[in-house]
């Protein structure tokens, strides 16, 4: 066998998709988010719905989102995605609305609009990076950092008299009556990558089915911000991340 | 209701200002309005809430958790677009102004309603037009300018309504209407715009080939956004802005005069505050005072060449606003020292005489 033999479009078993751009991230190699996007592009592209998704970009990390992936973007202010997708999913009830946003962007500045929007039950789907930091501003606390976690605002690490409570706030967002489905996921081995796909494919069926807010948070790694290796980063997440928030389907209607 | 019949046989109702506005914004094809609760300007939801246009053009009425909430839908809305709008008083605009940047810096269409009030703080519900500064001086960060309207009539606040999307689309440019709360809560006689439909799908795609409705195979996927961290790209933004700005200046410019033509003294007011000085150009005539009033409808773009044509040829203005004396700025640019340019003013929600304009008219002018 030779390698023209193995190369053989006839073999072909994995393609990039074509959802996907071809440009070079600006991801931190071991970041969460290049795996993340690579997922929502699949899905769309396997749902055959590129020409009726609208993406909501957060201010963050992932505020160039709408560069890698091929379909109509909108940017919003710091936290404001879940009302912009609020105001186009009524317009537009037959598309499909997203929201990707990370901790800061979703559960500090952007609370308010964050949980009206899943208490409406809006029919959007709400991707959530939960990676404990500010990764874009370099690495200060976020609402979800873990308590004695360091960042550069909480440089001793974060304590509960000075920083408050870690926010759980997809627990919070599972109560609320508007959400059809909660989930935690990861997407640091083939397994979790596999099962996260399945959750955002499930997030974004309800949306197109009109069933109200799905909420998709990943625990996810930040190995900038930690300033860890993109390996212990993943074992850091593994070892003190899951037990604050545990991977699962919080709720499934 | 008493609905007349006019001579031309038009439908003549008598209602609030905020009324007008949710009537205008039915008819004039508006897909969506997004708003939060407010005095003096909670009619404008309350009315649309009440009519229930989703059952007939298909509008989005919703009534959002906060005006951050509100600008923002807007902005989702126009990123569509689609026709949108918002309305809030003087504190409630304070916390759009995020918002009202990110629109004029993404050069998103939109149309927002300020029925101000008296401020700082939380202020008064009475009326006021203190936020003139915040309006067209840009009230949020970097370098943007807002079409701004001010009506002075309930029919004003009907047809501006209409005017307020053409512009906004033409421009494509976030739009202001700056009312105050007498023009708000005032009820007058109005002939309601026509009803233009809502634009169809297609013709949105062909109208703004901008807007995100989805990315069909054949074209570049639309990207809606305010950010270039390049510099020269950024500057690049905001040369086409500033160009744009100087198109509106050129084109758009609205004012009525009143018995300007052989006057000796100039009154210069907006809004409210123009109906009373109108009284008193009356009442200075019926003395001999030849007095004239000038009413900017456009704020920005600001009608300076007639202030400078008009000062010319008077010995003075007085220029008259409900706050401590923001227009006056733009009207002694105008004036550029030509002729002297006094100022009366009341604040805290206060409306002033007639008598008292009249009165600050000979003090600070004639004397």
């Amino acid at each position: 066998m030779t390698i023209n033999d193995i190369i053989n479009p006839d073999n072909l078993v994995y393609t990039k998709t074509k959802v996907m751009n071809d440009v070079p991230m600006h991801y931190c190699p071991g970041c969460s988010h290049g795996v993340v996007h690579k997922l929502i592009a699949e899905i769309i592209e396997e749902m055959d719905i590129q020409n009726k998704t609208i993406g909501i970009a957060p201010v963050g990390c992932a505020v160039f989102a709408y560069k890698y992936l091929d379909i109509d973007w909108q940017q919003a202010a710091h936290g404001r995605a879940p009302a912009l997708a609020t105001a186009v999913k009524r317009l537009l009830p037959d598309r499909l609305v997203f929201t990707y946003q990370g901790d800061g962007d979703l559960a500090a500045i952007g609370t308010a609009e964050t949980i009206h929007a899943a208490n409406r039950g809006e029919n959007i789907a709400i991707i959530f990076i939960n990676n404990g930091i500010y990764g874009m501003t370099g690495g200060q606390m976020a609402p979800t950092t873990l308590v004695g976690m360091k960042s550069s605002t909480s440089p001793n690490g974060r304590t509960i008299p000075l920083n408050g409570n870690p926010l759980d706030i997809t627990k919070l967002l599972a109560q609320l009556e508007g959400t059809c489905y909660v989930t935690r996921q990861s997407v640091h081995n083939v397994a979790t990558v596999r099962r996260t796909k399945k959750a955002i494919q499930k997030a974004f069926e309800n949306s197109m089915q009109n069933k109200g807010t799905s909420v998709v948070e990943i625990v996810s790694t930040c190995n900038s911000g930690w300033k860890l290796s993109p390996a212990d980063s993943n074992d850091w997440m593994v070892k003190n991340m899951f037990p604050a928030y545990p991977i699962g389907d919080l709720k499934d209607l | 209701m008493n609905n007349l019949k006019n001579q031309h046989n038009e439908e003549v109702r008598l209602m609030k200002g905020n009324e007008a506005i949710a009537h205008a914004a039915i008819r004039s094809g508006c897909d969506g309005y997004f708003g939060y609760p407010i005095t003096p300007q909670s009619e404008i939801l309350e009315t649309l809430m009440e009519l229930e246009p989703w059952n007939t053009t298909g509008m989005v009425v919703l009534q959002a958790e906060s005006e951050v909430a509100s600008i923002n839908m807007v902005y989702g809305a126009a990123s569509c677009g689609k026709k949108s709008m918002t309305s809030s008083s003087s504190p409630g605009v304070s916390l759009m102004q995020e918002g009202i940047s990110y629109l004029a810096g993404a050069e998103l269409p939109c149309v927002i309603v300020n029925v101000m009030r008296g401020g700082p703080g939380l202020g008064t519900i009475q009326p006021s037009q203190a936020d003139y500064y915040q309006t067209v001086k840009g009230g949020g960060h970097g370098d943007y300018k807002m079409i701004t309207l001010a009506p002075a009539s309930v029919q004003e606040m009907a047809d501006h309504t209409v005017l307020a999307f053409d512009l906004a689309f033409k421009y494509l440019t976030p739009t202001m209407i700056l009312a105050d709360g007498v023009i708000g809560q005032m009820m007058e006689k109005v002939i309601l715009p026509p009803f233009q439909p809502r634009l169809t799908e297609v013709e949105i795609r062909e109208k703004c080939p901008w807007a995100t409705l989805g990315k069909p195979a054949n074209r570049k996927p639309n990207i809606i956004t305010s950010l270039a961290l390049l510099s020269e790209e950024m500057e690049e933004i905001n040369l086409r802005l500033q160009c744009r700005y100087r198109e509106i200046e050129k084109t758009e410019v609205f004012y009525e005069e009143f018995s300007c033509d052989d006057a000796e003294y100039l009154i210069i007011a907006f809004g409210t505050t123009a109906r009373v000085c109108q009284k008193a150009v009356e009442m200075a005539r019926t003395e001999g005072i030849k007095a004239g009033l000038l009413r900017p409808i456009t704020l920005f773009p600001y009608p300076s060449r007639i202030i400078r044509e008009l000062a010319e040829k008077i010995k003075g203005i007085l220029t008259v606003e409900m706050n401590a004396g923001q227009m006056v700025d733009d009207v002694k640019l105008a004036v550029n020292g030509r002729v002297p340019v006094e100022f009366y003013g009341r604040m805290g929600g206060i409306v002033p005489s007639p008598d008292e304009v009249l009165e600050a008219l000979k003090s600070k002018l004639i004397k």
